[in-house]
């Protein structure tokens, strides 16, 4: 069986940047028969062609619903295939419906070989997710600082303060009133507009 | 309460007395600080719901008696004091299919005996014409759907593994799918069908109503174990989805009901759809024929929310003829368990006296005795039942 060498992995995800991120890990691991679905029709067709052992879904994906009819016995399976999270891995699940990933495995497959799969799978999905949680802040800090350097400037020519008076007096504000420096920021521009 | 109640639904109407507890503020008066969350999969519902992330979850029904059963998934006794609603599917066809079927009958074309034996006609036909089978999709392997398609079909004669393919689609993906044909035909509830009329896509063969009086169709689910642990907390969200149906139910609140459920963090799709699967009053086909039916969705009405464990045991018997779990008395046990009128009851203060019919209402086979499923199963031809 080839799965003694390496598995063959099928990623199923919409999301393209994600899917290449997970990817990119499965290799680096050595996990060399990796590949992406992410086109969601005709899924359990393409899943079939494709003859994987192992199958990785997000969970934002609706389409895991049509992974759990590969459980059924019908004509539609050529297949049989269980979840790899049983009874003994509560905390495997805990952890993957945390991460946002659930796997699936084809029978036949040891367990112990897809232990290190699903433990990378949800490493990297949270890496994502953090990524994406900076990608946000930092957008964030951005905003803010454009906000308080222009809430400066007005601070600066209204009160004929020097930059560094202007900050100062902006941060003493916030720690005051115990609110972010942007928020007061943003005050001093609303009020500006207002009284323009 | 130290944190807020998780709650777990999909985009569905007979998520509806769920919605509107909690946005017309029942659960609130009960006490409870609710948050609903609104999930993709019936599979993440289940799994979020058995690992905790949800205190409850709106859940079909059949996966609350297999997860208590440990089919196909892990094994989490689940225990559900209130039925979110019955019925409330529908068949839809496409606009060819829908002629196919039309044409191979002469009378009572809602009649559910005579179309699935004009399904088997088209089936034959098809087979001798060298043609693909046709694609039934339905909307989980535990499910009403799965089942009523399964229940319907067969009675005439078309075996729903054999003749025909039947695969899981998520409901949002079933009316594009019969728009580009990759499906003929699809069992899927509210707003689904209306939607695929609407756009000219389908016809609504049947309400499932037709096929089966009355069928349990979503509960609210709870964990066993939580639900002894919080006694307190299970009567009062009991007692706010009582009011909450009880709202639904009077037709002077239908409208605002459906504005609430309309909104994009709820159901998202049109109002006026909505309220028209309330109403029970439903579009049937693209040219704009009307069909009313008062038991198309029961959402509290005929005590359609008190649990009824013989719906369990229906459920569980169709799981056997299907081939998705063999017949024990210890299960039938375990899966009539998981319906418990012993909390609604409580919860509402009520004697354990039922109004309602507590039969099935199949429109074919023997009537229903949960005392006696294995004969029950004997009397149907085509099935997959294990030995």
């Amino acid at each position: 069986m080839s799965a003694e060498s390496s598995p063959k992995i099928v990623i199923v995800d919409e999301s393209p940047v994600r899917a290449a991120i997970l990817e990119e890990g499965l290799r680096e691991a050595g996990f060399t028969g990796v590949s992406h679905i992410g086109e969601m029709q005709n899924l359990l067709a393409r899943i079939y062609a494709l003859d994987p052992d192992v199958i990785l879904i997000d969970l934002e994906n609706p389409s895991r619903d049509v992974l759990e009819q590969m459980f059924q016995v019908s004509r539609a399976v050529r297949r049989p295939i269980a979840m790899f999270v049983d009874q003994s891995d509560a905390a495997s699940i805990q952890a993957s419906v945390d991460a946002g990933v659930s796997a699936y495995i084809v029978n036949g497959l040891k367990k112990e070989r897809i232990k290190p799969i699903l433990d990378l799978c949800i490493s990297r999905f949270n890496a994502f997710a953090k990524l994406q949680d900076e990608l946000e802040r930092t957008k964030t800090a951005l905003e803010d600082r454009k906000v308080i350097d222009r809430a400066k400037g007005i601070l600066m020519k209204l009160k004929g303060l020097t930059e560094e008076e202007a900050y100062v007096l902006l941060r003493s504000t916030a720690m005051h009133e115990k609110k972010k420096m942007a928020e007061i920021a943003q005050s001093i521009l609303t009020a500006s507009q207002l009284l323009k | 309460m130290t944190r807020p109640l998780c709650i777990g639904f999909i985009p569905l109407v007979d998520a509806a007395a769920l919605i509107l507890a909690v946005d017309k503020g029942f659960t609130e008066a009960e006490g409870l600080e609710v948050t609903l969350v609104r999930e993709v999969s019936w599979s993440n519902v289940r799994d979020k719901l058995n690992i905790g992330l949800f205190d409850a979850a709106h859940l079909l029904a059949p996966v609350a008696i297999a997860s208590s059963l440990g089919i196909g998934h892990v094994k989490v006794p689940i225990a559900a004091p209130f039925n979110l609603g019955l019925n409330g599917n529908a068949i839809t066809v496409s606009t060819s299919l829908h002629a196919a079927i039309m044409s191979e009958i002469e009378n009572g074309r809602t009649d559910p005996m005579a179309t699935a034996r004009a399904l088997a006609r088209v089936v034959a036909t098809r087979r001798k014409d060298g043609a693909d089978p046709l694609t039934f999709a339905m909307t989980f392997p535990f499910s009403t759907h799965n089942y009523q398609l399964r229940f319907w079909m067969a009675a005439g004669g078309v075996d729903p593994d054999e003749d025909v393919r039947l695969v899981v689609l998520p409901p949002p993906y079933m009316v594009d799918s019969l728009a580009n044909g990759h499906v003929d035909a699809f069992c899927v509830g509210a707003p689904w069908n209306s939607v695929a009329v609407d756009l000219g896509v389908g016809h609504i063969l049947h309400f499932v109503s037709d096929i089966l009086e009355r069928a349990a169709e979503k509960v609210l689910a709870l964990r066993q174990d939580w639900s002894e642990k919080n006694p307190q907390i299970v009567a009062a969200l009991v007692r706010a989805a009582f009011r909450a149906a009880e709202f639904i139910e009077q037709p002077e609140n239908r409208a605002e009901a459906a504005r609430i459920l309309a909104r994009p963090e709820r159901i998202g799709v049109d109002a006026e759809i909505i309220q028209r699967t309330l109403d029970g009053r439903l579009k049937i086909s693209p040219e704009g024929a009307l069909r009313e039916s008062s038991s198309y969705l029961l959402l509290g009405r005929e005590d359609a929310a008190r649990p009824d464990p013989v719906q369990a045991a229906w459920l569980y018997a169709q799981m056997i003829r299907w081939g998705q779990s063999s017949l024990s008395p210890e299960a039938l046990r375990t899966a009539m368990a998981v319906f418990r009128p012993d909390l609604y009851d409580a919860a509402l203060v009520r004697n354990g006296e039922s109004a309602a019919p507590g039969r099935i209402g199949a429109f074919t086979g023997p009537a229903f005795e949960s005392n006696d499923v294995a004969a029950y199963l004997a009397s149907f031809v085509i099935g997959r039942q294990k030995s």
